[in-house]
């Protein structure tokens, strides 16, 4: 990847972050954890990937997303707010009462193409867009973000059959595999391993991928759109809080906002990185 | 009814699909491995292209049907009842219902005439279940014009419909060239003073039938055929509270929040009338012919008849 595009993605990445904070610390609730580990990727798509324009945000052949893994919409909110899809400001009501931006993803806020949050669910929509692509012979694409502990639901593995049996390369899920869920590890709590080797025996292509690495996704995302005639799924390594040295790799982070002090050090953290970039 | 037509409102349903897909080209088809039982079969064959079979896997093809609708299709998603409205009710629930999609489900095999099949298939709590998701409209159609009607009013209302049709043949009642299917308006089937009869799907034949019996013994009961369960066409419903007094309910389906109990909430709180329920009590049911099933449940114009002359004392 250009090393100045790199570069400009990665700052784009730490605002996201820092919107992930500033959404959560003013919900007093919500996923940071799971919000940190996608920043990258959805900084990727929505900057550097996907077909969408903010001032029309129902464009009918966009790129649509589905963040199957809903409970991360802080990472999706800040993302799209970024983009210009509404004012950042917004972030700061998140979840709070007659506020635009829900807990989980709605689809009456501009740029959320599907609600979800009941986890499962994400991935069926999905496929139902992407089969939809296929009867119109549209040319957008369909990406959908899955949780690894998600997976865990019988629900995928159905949509996961579906999407191979009518062929639909113009769908590609994304897991974020950062090997933590509410009660553990994921391979303590019932364990969804090997994840890749479940996908290819449902008939996907997988590829593997390094969810911080700018280059490595761009190598992934370049594969993946070179496959046709299955659905392709990327299974991200990524870190739980990425980017926040004290929620790093920490469960307890999966569903728990930061206090006025956690988040001053987190935010300070974010700048640095920010300013390293810069300099 | 001996010299009456029947056809299972399922037949209409396949066969209203297939007549219909080439007039609305975004219409497409799901099923989850019942298409010869839903009757979409019959769609499947009008139109390959449009067809897609999920496999036995409910809760994807409601998610499935999302997407489409999402995307600008107009997708019907069948199975039985049970499992469309059972099995896949959280899905239903979160990601057509909150959304407000506009996906059509249309459930077959709905209430107690699945017979032989027994107890796991036959759905009596699918009307409670759909009619508590804002936004969802539910239909239970009585017969083969009817259904037909129905299944083109879904596609023309922007939003999600769940359609509820049977297993059994079921009598064709309303004639084809004067009939007029408008959604949330309940149908006067037969005039009457002393009480009311409100009756869905398939007992509003025994409705009808059970106030012509007691026309015989000098009781003028009024009859409506309730096809839109939700909205529901409260005017109708209170007009006759006013006009009649007393309300006996008549639904293939529990007795615990289906129509009884939407027309009970409905004379409740604006015209307080007793309300007397005919449906499944609160058990399940068992294997057997549907016929003899609905009889053994007291879903028929005999116990419709004993209901009535009980409340009015006679």
């Amino acid at each position: 990847m250009d090393v100045t595009i790199k570069k400009q993605l990665q700052k784009t990445a730490c605002n996201i972050r820092m919107g992930v904070l500033t959404g959560t610390f003013h919900a007093k609730s919500g996923h940071p954890g799971g919000s940190l580990s996608i920043s990258d990727l959805l900084t990727y798509l929505y900057f550097a990937k996907m077909h969408v324009d903010p001032k029309n945000p129902n464009m009918e052949d966009r790129d649509r997303l589905v963040l199957s893994k809903g409970h991360c919409a802080p990472a999706l909110y800040s993302a799209l707010a970024e983009r210009g899809f509404f004012d950042k400001e917004e972030l700061t009501h998140l979840r709070h009462i007659g506020a635009l931006l829900q807990g989980h993803p709605c689809i009456h806020i501009d740029g959320v193409d599907m609600s979800s949050g009941s986890l499962g669910q994400g991935i069926s929509a999905a496929c139902g867009m992407a089969l939809a692509g296929k009867l119109k012979s549209a040319p957008y694409h369909v990406y959908t973000i899955l949780g690894d502990g998600e997976i865990q639901e019988g629900q995928v593995w159905e949509a996961a059959m579906f999407a191979a049996h009518y062929g639909l390369d113009n769908l590609t899920a994304i897991v974020d595999n950062n090997g933590l869920q509410i009660d553990g590890k994921i391979t303590d709590v019932c364990s969804p391993e090997p994840i890749d080797e479940k996908f290819r025996a449902f008939g996907w292509h997988v590829i593997i991928m390094d969810a911080h690495d700018f280059d490595d996704i761009e190598r992934a995302f370049n594969e993946a759109e070179s496959i046709t005639g299955k659905p392709v799924a990327i299974i991200q390594k990524s870190t739980k809080g990425k980017g926040v040295s004290f929620m790093e790799n920490q469960v307890s982070w999966h569903g728990a906002a930061p206090n006025a002090e956690q988040y001053e050090q987190a935010m300070a953290e974010l700048r640095q990185q920010l300013a390293e970039l810069e300099a | 009814m001996a010299d009456v037509k029947k056809k299972a409102t399922r037949e209409s349903y396949g066969e209203a699909l297939a007549a219909l897909a080439d007039k609305y080209e975004n219409l497409v088809v799901l099923d989850a491995d019942l298409a010869a039982a839903t009757k979409t079969g019959i769609f499947k064959k009008a139109c390959p292209e449009r067809f897609f079979d999920c496999g036995i896997a409910e809760a994807n093809m409601m998610g499935v049907a999302a997407g489409l609708a999402a995307s600008g299709m107009i997708p019907f998603a069948s199975s039985f009842a049970m499992f469309a409205a059972g099995r896949a009710f959280e899905i239903v629930r979160n990601s057509i219902g909150y959304p407000g999609l506009n996906v059509k489900i249309g459930a077959t095999h709905a209430g107690i005439s699945v017979g032989e099949d027994g107890a796991t298939h036959q759905c009596n709590e699918d009307i409670a279940l759909m009619r508590t998701i804002p936004g969802m409209t539910v239909i239970c159609p009585s017969d083969d014009v009817e259904a037909k009607a129905a299944v083109e009013a879904a596609i023309l209302h922007n939003g999600p419909v769940y359609m509820r049709f049977g297993r059994l043949a079921a009598p064709i009642l309303n004639d084809p060239e004067t009939y007029k299917f408008e959604l949330g308006k309940g149908i006067t089937v037969r005039e009457g003073s002393d009480i009311t009869i409100v009756a869905t799907g398939l007992m509003v034949g025994e409705a009808a039938e059970a106030a012509e019996m007691l026309a015989a013994e000098g009781i003028s009961a009024r009859v409506l055929n309730i096809h839109t369960i939700k909205p529901l066409d409260e005017e109708l419903i209170l007009k006759a509270a006013k006009e009649t007094g007393r309300i006996v309910t008549v639904e293939e389906h529990s007795i615990i929040g289906g129509l009884g109990s939407a027309v009970a909430d409905c004379v409740t709180e604006n015209y307080p009338v007793p309300v007397t329920k005919i449906g499944v009590n609160d058990e399940f049911g068992h294997s057997g012919p549907a016929v003899d099933l609905l009889k053994e449940f007291g879903l028929c114009a005999d116990n419709i008849v004993a209901t009535v002359k009980k409340v009015l004392g006679k």
